[in-house]
């Protein structure tokens, strides 16, 4: 029993190594964001608080952690306030198997990407319950579009990472990116990483798929009803899971914590920042497209779901196992 | 192993507990929550003995399809209205129905337990030689060899139910205008532009 009570101390203790840098970067993306966006429309953005304005988050945080949480009088309150919990949540636990770099992983488990699309359906809760518990019209429709939305873009990435796992052959985290040393999966799966790439605004309900929150129509969606703590809970959640999906397409198309090519000056830089740097360049890409692209209609955004990614990426796919059928470069895995 | 059994029984006594409220709780709502409960109590149990796929795939099917899918249902029609009208409603036909389909389904639970008892051995297939390779492994090896076509049988209901749903819900709706992307886009500004003399107390035919 006390070496297990061991085992969990070191555990607990990898695990605030774990966090603490995510939500810390957390806080850094949403002035990344900001900035970004500012920069698009030629303002300034957030740049008085701190150096270049980075601790903006910091003071906006402090600020919702002293407003007054208000609950409706009418909403269920223990789903209206477990929503934020679970979003968050499950935004932080999915990064238990996220590798940063060869044995730099908290749990390196053989089922890593399923793990990984589990944890990412599952985020739907936290928006349905938000919407329902506020037992108020907008939130309701809000959460309804949205759970709509990531049922229906969760088919695609699931066909996407399948692509993926044909030419691994394992469905481990460490060898997803391990195989990929030769040739990063973005060069053959090109298509198939920018589909990734859109459904992964869409799952994240990123503009221009913001849909859940359209403020012209839904006032702020399944969020309207929270205040102070609780809506930044929302908010963190979001960012993680954002966060994440890039984390998830680096590992899956830009190689993960590989270099881009094994040559000096670049395999000397530690792992780490080469998986930093690629979550970041996706993010900046999420960035950029949430200032540029203009939000879809809700009839285009399922048609663009089911009627042209999906058919799309099956047809990838049955080109994707035909082609290591034929040329007999179907993975062996450890058999 | 002592920490294994707590792990086991705590997630039992969750799965339990939670497959109970699902049919004691008032509100449906709330069962639907304690069913989503009792699926991720039971994967945590699959993943504990070894099948990790197992587990994992029932989180995704079952939580992230399914039962979002009974939320849906469950908040859009007001199901504890009619709940209340059943058995306050004189001629109520569905308590006899659902005491027939729960008989049933005790005596086919019966049945199955029974038969376990004269199973065929599963672990004497023949893929099934190799001992150190994972679970997920395993799986693909049997699935596509053995039971290619259960397998195969499986996806083929899967798919005859997904055409019958579709055409059940399926109406054509007449008279309305759809967007043709194509034809959108594929406009240039000489087509798209047409000048017209409009006759007195006539007007001009808009739609063709």
């Amino acid at each position: 029993m006390i070496e297990y009570l061991q085992i969990l101390g070191q555990e607990v203790y990898k695990i605030v190594f774990v966090l603490v840098p995510i939500l810390v970067s957390v806080a850094m993306i949403v002035w990344l964001d900001r900035r970004v966006w500012g920069l698009v429309q030629k303002r300034k953005g957030p740049n008085v608080v701190g150096p270049f304005g980075l601790l903006q988050t910091l003071a906006d945080a402090l600020k919702y952690i002293f407003k007054e949480i208000i609950i409706p009088a009418s909403a269920n309150k223990i789903v209206f306030i477990l929503a934020p919990i679970v979003t968050m949540t499950l935004a932080l636990v999915a990064w238990a198997v996220i590798p940063i770099s060869e044995n730099l992983v908290l749990s390196d488990i053989n089922v890593g990407i399923l793990y990984l699309f589990a944890v990412s359906s599952l985020g739907v809760y936290g928006i349905i319950m938000g919407g329902w518990a506020s037992n108020s019209k907008y939130p309701f429709l809000g959460a309804i579009r949205s759970a709509a939305q990531m049922v229906s873009y969760e088919v695609s990435i699931g066909i996407i990472i399948i692509n993926v796992l044909l030419c691994v052959g394992s469905l481990n985290l460490t060898d997803i990116v391990l195989a990929q040393k030769k040739l990063w999966y973005v060069i053959p799966l090109f298509p198939m990483f920018v589909i990734f790439f859109i459904s992964a605004l869409a799952e994240t309900n990123r503009p221009p798929f913001d849909l859940p929150e359209a403020e012209a129509e839904l006032v702020a969606g399944y969020q309207t009803e929270y205040s102070g703590m609780m809506y930044a809970m929302f908010w963190l959640g979001e960012y993680a899971n954002i966060l994440l999906m890039c984390a998830m397409g680096a590992i899956l198309f830009l190689g993960g914590w590989l270099p881009i090519m094994d040559i000096y000056p670049l395999n000397v830089i530690p792992a780490p920042i080469w998986m930093i740097v690629k979550i970041l360049f996706l993010f900046l890409l999420f960035a950029l497209v949430k200032a540029i692209v203009p939000r879809y209609r809700y009839d285009q955004l399922m048609r663009l779901g089911w009627k042209v990614f999906l058919p799309f990426s099956l047809i990838y796919l049955v080109l994707t196992a035909s082609f290591l059928f034929y040329f007999d470069k179907l993975p062996k895995g450890n058999l | 192993m002592i920490v294994h059994s707590i792990f086991f029984y705590f997630f039992s006594v969750i799965a339990i507990f939670s497959s109970l409220m699902v049919i004691t709780s008032r509100s449906t709502i709330n069962s639907v929550f304690f069913l989503i409960l009792d699926f991720i109590s039971v994967g945590c149990l699959f993943i504990m003995v070894g099948a990790e796929f197992l587990g994992m795939i029932l989180l995704i099917v079952y939580v992230g399809a399914v039962a979002v899918l009974f939320l849906f249902v469950v908040m859009m029609l007001n199901v504890a209205e009619q709940k209340q009208s059943w058995f306050i409603g004189k001629k109520s036909t569905h308590i006899p129905t659902g005491l027939i389909v729960s008989v049933l389904i005790l005596l086919e639970l019966l049945v199955v337990v029974g038969g376990w008892k004269y199973k065929e051995d599963v672990m004497s297939s023949s893929s099934l030689v190799f001992s150190n390779i994972s679970n997920t492994h395993q799986l693909g090896l049997v699935m596509y060899t053995d039971y290619i076509l259960y397998f195969q049988l499986a996806g083929i209901v899967l798919l005859l139910a997904m055409i019958g749903a579709i055409l059940l819900t399926f109406r054509e709706r007449i008279g309305v205008k759809k967007q043709s992307y194509f034809k959108q886009v594929s406009r240039s500004p000489s087509t798209a532009v047409e000048l017209k003399d409009v006759k007195f107390n006539e007007g001009v035919k808009i739609d063709d």
